[in-house]
């Protein structure tokens, strides 16, 4: 190694002296933090109103609030709200997922009022105006037309339902066509009246602002939103294991290349496992050209463009799943490369170099995730979801660190078995 | 943000630019070399892309497994692309590990290994990268719109290249390639970060400057000659949805009418990174639901290239419903001159979208690179400012002279239905 020829400035981790953390009195947990480095501010958070609490008959009603919030509200209309937002070049935008819908935003940091007005009153008094809310739904039903023609969407979909079954997770947030064109504005106004409050919601801002002056802000605005009838969210129904690999191809004619995707349950955000489940996936599918997978499948079969591996850990449990796109006459072909190195990876874990390696990784780019302020808004989003604790990323290191080879082959014993994978497939 | 950077160019001509910015422990280095899809000859498209592919298989003091791990290790993150003008690589690490992506950069300038079983393995990557592409609608669309609308400049081709060509670009060629274009005189070298100046640049000669200068490159020259009529073309593929996409004809990103055309550009449709429902085309054609999405592209280039409206049709409405949609508010800016107002909020927005991207160290020395593959950082460090300098005439007279019929191509995908 060269010598070395810079004095790096220390990194600025958040934690408890620099995250500002206020709970107002109708229950909105407000985190802050300053960052003078730029002109500017992000915002985001969640709150629980998710496709949980939907039916499957009006699947995707969650998904159409959602992104009908901007649509009018009591007192501007969708032009002028975007108006607004726009000729500042300011950005805000609503999402959902089966727990939460969430939210965020970007501004220059004299424009965080007025994004924080339109972030109050899109919450609080949308009015889900008809013509709006019927240019939306062409337009949902558009996505979902695409959605039916994309190869990776459609076997990633059919992975859900296979792993999932019946639980809310093994369903499309989107919705189907038929349940989009099943809802009405009434069920929409009913949705964001019972669903919608205080109660649970988490915001973060993060940039030039002083944490104090933030949350006067926010308090300025949202303060006084009060629910009283704001339902709980159901609990989470247990899911079916699989009791031995299923299969399932999804036949879209006219494609030049299949979609494949290959996986389980896996562990959720706050299990112990999860960590441990992170670096032994790193190893198998991420770390360099995508780790052990894309070796396999890209760099010495030449099979793929890309091969990797990914664990989606939230609330409850997670997928561990392994993707690829490749040419239809070699999707036997990569299924049974994947399916080895599932088995070797269960029969004799990672090597001392290999979790080293995603070790090092996992400590080395934890500065550039969080260089931004965009970076920061979703670490905070984080420790505030998962009660990771303030500390959490000054904790970091060391909890990497602690993760032996052993953890990592326990919990790949726990929750990979070769014998019951589920199987999707989408293609000509 | 500070626009101060120092420029030095070595004695074997590589450009080295060098920007400190201390807020974060990290650095970012971008090597640039001036090579695209624009100097590729029929037969030969893709090279320029494949090449890069090649450029991570290894030298012999880097070899493949060790490179991508070495960066990893270190938590860095490292990738290239391909453009029509330029190939970039880079790497943005811890500040500390920084020299490695120099060594190995220095390297891989000279001693890359092009073995032949790694050029087969690659050739099937990169066809499966290319299929993969073939399964989007809009790929399919835009790949005829681009072939249609360049006859004889290289811009005619996809970066990607032909699937023709895929198939029979040899080892040699992607050598030869490699050693034509991949010389320091050919080269950008790009930083921003923590780090100090002087002892950077002093290592970064250490490492660069004993590369031997090539000789220059090879371009083609041929310009596209100017089109003589609107052309119409339809691709047919499976699925619901109906796209268009209407190609104007742009001048390169040094023309004096760029400036005016990028706040027409925003005006039209938005601007990058933005929302853009309240941008004239969304207006005029999603709120009036003649289609469900609208949205402009333009690109910096070194030669003229195109301005691209692609619109998602509504499913109720026919193709030629849309298109005149849009005809009509294209008229509407060439007739009425725009307000001050406007391009006061189109500076606004250009403004914000500065800030966000200098959140980002990666994006900052990013920038440094990619000006000079067609201007100098400059352009960069006075784009707002000659933004603010455009004026209402300016707009029509840009809007009048680019936005002509006989100088389009409309392109449309017609959905066969979701079975074969």
């Amino acid at each position: 190694m060269a010598k070395r020829i810079t004095k790096p400035v220390k990194p600025s981790l958040p934690g408890p002296d620099d995250i500002y953390r206020v709970t107002l009195s109708n229950g909105i947990a407000v985190l802050a933090r300053s960052s003078f480095d730029s002109p500017s501010i992000s915002m985001g958070g969640y709150l629980p109103a998710g496709a949980i609490f939907e039916t499957n008959e009006k699947l995707g009603l969650a998904d159409f609030v959602s992104s009908s919030l901007m649509r009018g509200t009591q007192t501007r209309t969708f032009d002028a709200i975007y108006n607004e937002l726009e000729s500042v070049g300011a950005s805000m935008g609503f999402d959902s997922g089966v727990h939460n819908v969430s939210f965020g935003g970007r501004a220059l940091v004299e424009d965080i009022p007025l994004m924080l007005t339109l972030l109050s009153e899109s919450l609080q008094s949308p009015i889900f105006p008809s013509d709006e809310v019927e240019k939306l739904r062409a337009q949902l039903l558009t996505g979902l037309a695409i959605r039916a023609q994309d190869t990776s969407d459609v076997a990633a979909m059919a992975f859900d339902r296979m792993l999932f079954n019946d639980h809310p997770y093994g369903r499309p947030s989107d919705g189907f066509v038929e349940t989009i064109q099943s809802i009405t504005r009434k069920d929409m106004e009913e949705f964001h009246r019972l669903h919608f409050g205080p109660r649970g919601m988490v915001i973060v801002i993060v940039g030039a602002i002083e944490p104090e002056k933030a949350v006067e802000e926010v308090e300025r605005v949202l303060g006084g939103w009060q629910v009283p009838g704001q339902v709980d969210a159901p609990a989470l129904p247990p899911h079916k294991p699989v009791k031995k690999t299923v299969r399932h191809h999804h036949t879209l004619p006219g494609k030049s290349q299949s979609d494949l995707v290959i996986g389980m349950i896996g562990p959720g955000r706050k299990d112990p496992e999860y960590l441990p489940a992170s670096l032994g996936n790193s190893v198998l599918g991420q770390f360099g050209m995508m780790g052990r997978i894309g070796d396999v499948v890209r760099e010495k079969s030449g099979l793929a463009y890309y091969a990797s591996s990914g664990l989606n850990a939230g609330t409850g449990p997670g997928s561990w799943e392994v993707s690829a796109g490749v040419n239809p006459r070699n999707l036997k072909k990569a299924i049974g490369l994947i399916e080895n190195e599932l088995r070797k990876f269960i029969k004799s874990g990672v090597t001392k170099e290999e979790l080293a390696d995603s070790q090092a990784n996992y400590i080395g780019r934890l500065p550039l995730s969080l260089e931004s302020n965009n970076g920061v808004a979703s670490a905070m989003i984080n420790i505030e979801r998962y009660e990771l604790g303030l500390d959490y990323y000054q904790r970091y290191e060391g909890l990497v660190r602690a993760v032996t080879r052993a953890d990592v082959l326990e919990t790949a014993r726990k929750y990979i078995d070769p014998d019951r994978l589920v199987i999707a497939t989408a293609g000509p | 943000m500070t626009n101060k950077i120092t420029q030095v160019t070595l004695k074997n001509g590589m450009k080295v630019m060098l920007k400190e910015i201390h807020t974060a422990p990290i650095i970012s280095s971008w090597v640039w070399y001036r090579v695209g899809s624009k100097d590729e000859p029929t037969g030969k498209t893709g090279i320029s892309h494949w090449t890069e592919h090649m450029q991570f298989k290894g030298t012999k003091k880097f070899p493949a497994n060790i490179l991508d791990k070495a960066i990893s290790r270190e938590g860095g993150r490292w990738n290239a692309s391909t453009s029509h003008d330029s190939t970039r690589y880079f790497e943005t690490m811890p500040a500390d590990k920084i020299d490695l992506a120099l060594r190995l950069e220095a390297d891989r300038m000279k001693n890359s290994n092009y073995h032949e079983k790694e050029v087969a393995s690659e050739r099937t990557v990169i066809i499966s990268e290319r299929e993969g592409h073939e399964n989007e609608p809009m790929f399919r669309l835009t790949e005829v719109v681009q072939n249609t609308a360049f006859h004889v400049h290289p811009y005619h081709h996809e970066i990607i290249g032909d699937m023709a060509d895929l198939h029979t670009i040899t080892r040699d060629d992607l050598y030869k390639h490699y050693r034509t274009y991949y010389v320091p005189n050919n080269a950008v070298l790009a930083m921003a970060g923590d780090f100090e100046t002087r002892s950077m640049l002093k290592r970064v000669k250490e490492l660069f400057e004993g590369i031997p200068k090539g000789a220059t490159p090879p371009r083609l020259a041929r310009p596209e000659p100017e089109q003589k009529g609107e052309v119409r073309l339809s691709v047919e593929g499976p699925g619901e949805t109906t796209f268009i996409q209407v190609a104007y004809r742009f001048p390169n990103a040094t023309h004096p009418d760029y400036f005016p055309l990028q706040v027409l550009d925003s005006l039209l449709g938005g601007v990058s990174g933005l929302s853009y429902k309240t941008s004239r085309l969304y207006r005029a054609l999603v709120d009036k639901e003649y289609a469900v999405d609208v949205s402009g592209w333009s690109e910096a280039t070194v030669d003229p290239y195109l301005y691209r409206i692609t619109i998602t049709n509504h499913p109720k409405r026919k193709p030629e419903e849309a298109i005149a949609a849009l005809d009509a508010e294209i008229q509407n800016i060439q007739n009425d001159l725009v307000s001050d107002d406007e391009i006061k909020r189109s500076v606004k927005q250009a403004r914000a979208v500065f800030a966000y991207s200098s959140e980002n160290i990666t994006n900052q020395a990013f920038w440094m690179g990619y000006t000079e593959m067609f201007s100098s950082y400059e352009w960069f460090t006075t784009y707002l400012d000659k933004l603010a300098m455009v004026t209402p005439q300016d707009v029509q007279r840009v809007a009048r002279k680019y936005f002509q019929p006989k100088s389009r191509v409309i392109g449309t995908y017609i959905p066969n239905g979701t079975e074969a």
